[in-house]
């Protein structure tokens, strides 16, 4: 397990190069320190700065599996961590044999092979080290954080009738937030904080020509402009890097060799996704392009 | 003294500035450090960031402090070990040499081009020769802020709206205002450096100011914060309930835990486990003063407004002024909130003749508008300062309306102090309702809050 760890920063920052993401200075830093403390992360950010992303980067990288967990409103520990599968021990319960004393049933019933793991589960389970993300911890009810607590300071789950499990390996956690709701103090205690931002302009470019190689040079300098000045506009939704990315795709396809006037409008749809911030774009952006 | 020590103490400098940091978050800090290299500056901050500031506000001041307060320890060990600058000769106050033969134009230019590229040490190796350039001893006002602006007038350096920095057939693009507060951070700290090494002494620390400590954000952004706790205040209200009522009285049984249940009983089904019951979806009225009063409040409560039309389907607004107007279909209609605005202060027509609040006269026009609707499952809420020029509060009216109300609630955008003062008469209503003071959103949270803490069954 040792050996998957990163022996520097650098290695980091080569290594999710290597694997398709193109970190800014604190990300490997502390992408880095998860690994080497064993530390949970807390990304926090806009939408489609890439959180997510970094995940599966690292779990490229490290070579771990990725075991993932989507928060949602309700979402309980049964749907998280464990449960039992009831079937299965009734079944075993009706298939019992004359006789059986109850000790032996109950025992038996209530072990391993009746547990169904989920994805908390089996991140602490498994016998690869792996990254574990918990996609939009916010979603959540603080309550659910407050499950997490146990999980993520001493890596193990204590199941009632089982006893504690405690991880075999080291699982190095995600935690992303799109920042709608303040998270606890003890959870954040917990983690490492990163914040991840629109990157500046010559970052963008160089992750929009990772993800659309053949786009031309001059093309891609002029796009990255504009989704900058896009950003500085008050809008609803802000295109992030995920949008220029779709962008940058969506003109190739195209084949345009340069952001006319007429080709921006056309276009434009894919960086901005209402119709107040379609019409303030149009007036600000567009017109500029056009001088 | 110890380095470890010096961590501690940015601690508690980080303390001091409301940055909830315990024993915990130092110990991370230190876990941190032992992994990374000390001496690389960038690695070194980014990892007491990662484990002392956690959220974008902390991170701010955390930037501030950690800035000054290394900055501080430095030159404070300066001063003790006697160093000082290398080409200082005596009758030379201001420590900064050197500056005196560069040219103007050719400064300049430079300096354009490191503050575009975002260069920190040739920006901060120009504002010295700047300052050795402009800020001739002597002539110092002896206030750094002062200084700050007369160098950065006196090297042509303007922010975007006042039109391009350089010449206007400049190809270049002009400077944000972000890239040129940048550079003069970087000549505060050599101006302040400068004073530092002629006085040979530390002045006091300050602690942060409001002003520096707030996230750099323009009013429209305000919008975008008050859209956010109203996206909060939706996802409250949508899962309200499911915990205080729900389980009771029900038809649908649910089959996975009944049998789960069974288990106790041996795979016997003695005790039926039923399906939660939905909550019903909370019908809000709300009514929202527009007079002239609450002019700066009310543009934040058409937004709350506006914000909560996206959210609740029964939901059901009032403007008033003198009379009360519905403007449930406005806010339905119009997607953007400028449009909404402007429609309602077009085709509302709620003040009559003299523009000022009559609250006795739009409780009864509410009541005898809505009366029928209203059931103990409704929330009305109210949202102005309570002011009734003098004319009769009418608190009897209202009270009524709040009996018939499962819940009644008002926002009042003055300070509390404020409250019952003048022609304030939030006392009277007060009574019959739970009433707020609403003007950061900080204050709109709280009343989130409260509005979806379970009261009933």
């Amino acid at each position: 397990m040792s050996a998957t760890l990163p022996a520097s920063v650098d290695d980091v920052h080569a290594g999710l190069r290597a694997a398709g993401y193109l970190p800014g200075e604190s990300t490997a830093l502390v992408s880095y320190l998860a690994a080497r403390l064993g530390k949970p992360v807390l990304v926090e950010g806009p939408a489609g700065v890439g959180k997510t992303e970094l995940a599966k980067a690292l779990s490229r990288y490290l070579d771990r599996r990725l075991v993932r967990l989507q928060c949602y409103e309700g979402l309980d520990e049964a749907k998280a961590l464990y449960e039992w599968n009831y079937r299965k021990q009734l079944l075993r319960i009706q298939a019992e044999a004359e006789g059986t004393g109850w000790d032996a049933v109950q025992d038996d019933i209530f072990g391993e092979e009746f547990l169904l793991s989920r994805p908390l589960m089996q991140a602490i389970a498994a016998d690869e080290p792996v990254v574990l993300l918990i996609d939009e911890i916010d979603k959540t009810d603080q309550e659910f954080e407050a499950m997490l607590l146990e999980l993520l300071s001493d890596f193990q789950i204590t199941i009632p009738e089982l006893g504690r499990i405690e991880a075999r390996t080291h699982p190095v956690v995600l935690l992303t937030s799109n920042n709608t709701r303040e998270l606890t103090e003890a959870l954040k205690r917990r983690c490492l904080y990163l914040w991840l931002d629109y990157p500046d302009t010559e970052h963008e470019l160089e992750i929009v020509r990772l993800h659309a190689p053949e786009l031309g040079d001059t093309v891609a300098r002029k796009l990255v402009d504009v989704v900058h000045q896009v950003r500085e506009l008050d809008l609803k939704k802000p295109p992030s890097i995920a949008e220029s990315i779709d962008w940058a795709r969506a003109l190739l396809l195209l084949g345009a060799d340069d952001i006319s006037q007429d080709v921006f409008r056309e276009t434009m749809s894919i960086i901005v996704k209402h119709r107040t911030d379609l019409d303030t774009v149009a007036e600000r952006v567009g017109v500029r392009l056009a001088a | 003294m110890t380095f470890d020590a010096q961590v501690v103490q940015l601690g508690e400098a980080l303390r001091a500035e409301g940055v909830a940091i315990g024993t915990s978050e130092l110990n991370d800090a230190f876990a941190a450090l032992s992994e990374v290299p000390w001496a690389v500056p960038d690695d070194f901050r980014e990892a007491l960031a990662a484990t002392l500031a956690k959220s974008p506000e902390d991170r701010r001041v955390f930037d501030l402090v950690f800035d000054r307060f290394f900055f501080r320890a430095t030159e404070a060990e300066a001063i003790r070990q006697g160093v000082r600058e290398g080409g200082l000769q005596a009758g030379e106050e201001d420590g900064i040499t050197g500056g005196e033969r560069i040219e103007l134009d050719n400064l300049r230019e430079q300096l354009l081009q490191a503050i575009r590229d975002g260069d920190d040490a040739a920006m901060r190796d120009l504002a010295r020769l700047a300052i050795a350039a402009f800020g001739r001893r002597g002539e110092g006002s002896g206030v750094l802020g002062v200084d700050v602006q007369r160098i950065r007038r006196a090297l042509g350096l303007r922010s975007e709206p006042g039109g391009p920095v350089q010449d206007v057939e400049a190809p270049d693009p002009p400077l944000t205002r972000d890239q040129i507060r940048r550079f003069e951070a970087h000549l505060r700290r050599e101006l302040e450096r400068a004073q530092i090494e002629r006085t040979q002494a530390l002045p006091p620390s300050r602690p942060l100011t409001e002003l520096d400590r707030a996230l750099p954000t323009g009013p429209l952004q305000d919008l975008a914060a008050v859209h956010r706790v109203v996206a909060q205040l939706k996802r409250r209200l949508a899962t309200q309930g499911h915990e205080t009522r729900g389980r009771k009285r029900h038809a649908h049984v649910d089959v996975r835990r009944t049998m789960r249940a069974s288990l106790q009983t041996g795979g016997v089904p003695v005790v039926l486990k039923f399906r939660p019951r939905r909550p019903r979806r909370p019908e809000l009225y709300v009514l929202c003063d527009v007079s002239t009063s609450v002019t700066s409040a009310s543009v934040f409560f058409l937004s709350v407004l506006h914000a909560l039309h996206d959210a609740f389907r029964k939901m059901r607004s009032f403007v008033f002024v003198e009379r009360i107007s519905e403007v449930t279909d406005v806010f339905e209609r119009e997607r953007s909130f400028r449009a909404a605005s402007e429609a309602i202060s077009k085709d509302a027509g709620v003040a009559d003749v003299s523009g000022y609040t009559d609250y006795g006269r739009v409780w009864s026009e509410f009541l005898t508008q809505v009366e029928d609707d209203l059931h103990p499952r409704a929330t009305v809420i109210v949202l102005g300062d309570a002011r009734t020029n003098g004319r009769d509060p009418r608190a009897d009216v209202f009270a009524r309306v709040a009996e018939r109300a499962g819940r009644t609630f008002w926002l009042n955008p003055e300070p509390r102090l404020y409250w019952n003062y003048g022609d304030s008469v939030i006392a009277s209503y007060e009574r019959f309702c739970e009433a707020y003071e609403c003007w950061t959103t900080r204050q709109l949270e709280d009343f989130v809050k409260a509005l979806t803490r379970p009261t009933w069954d």
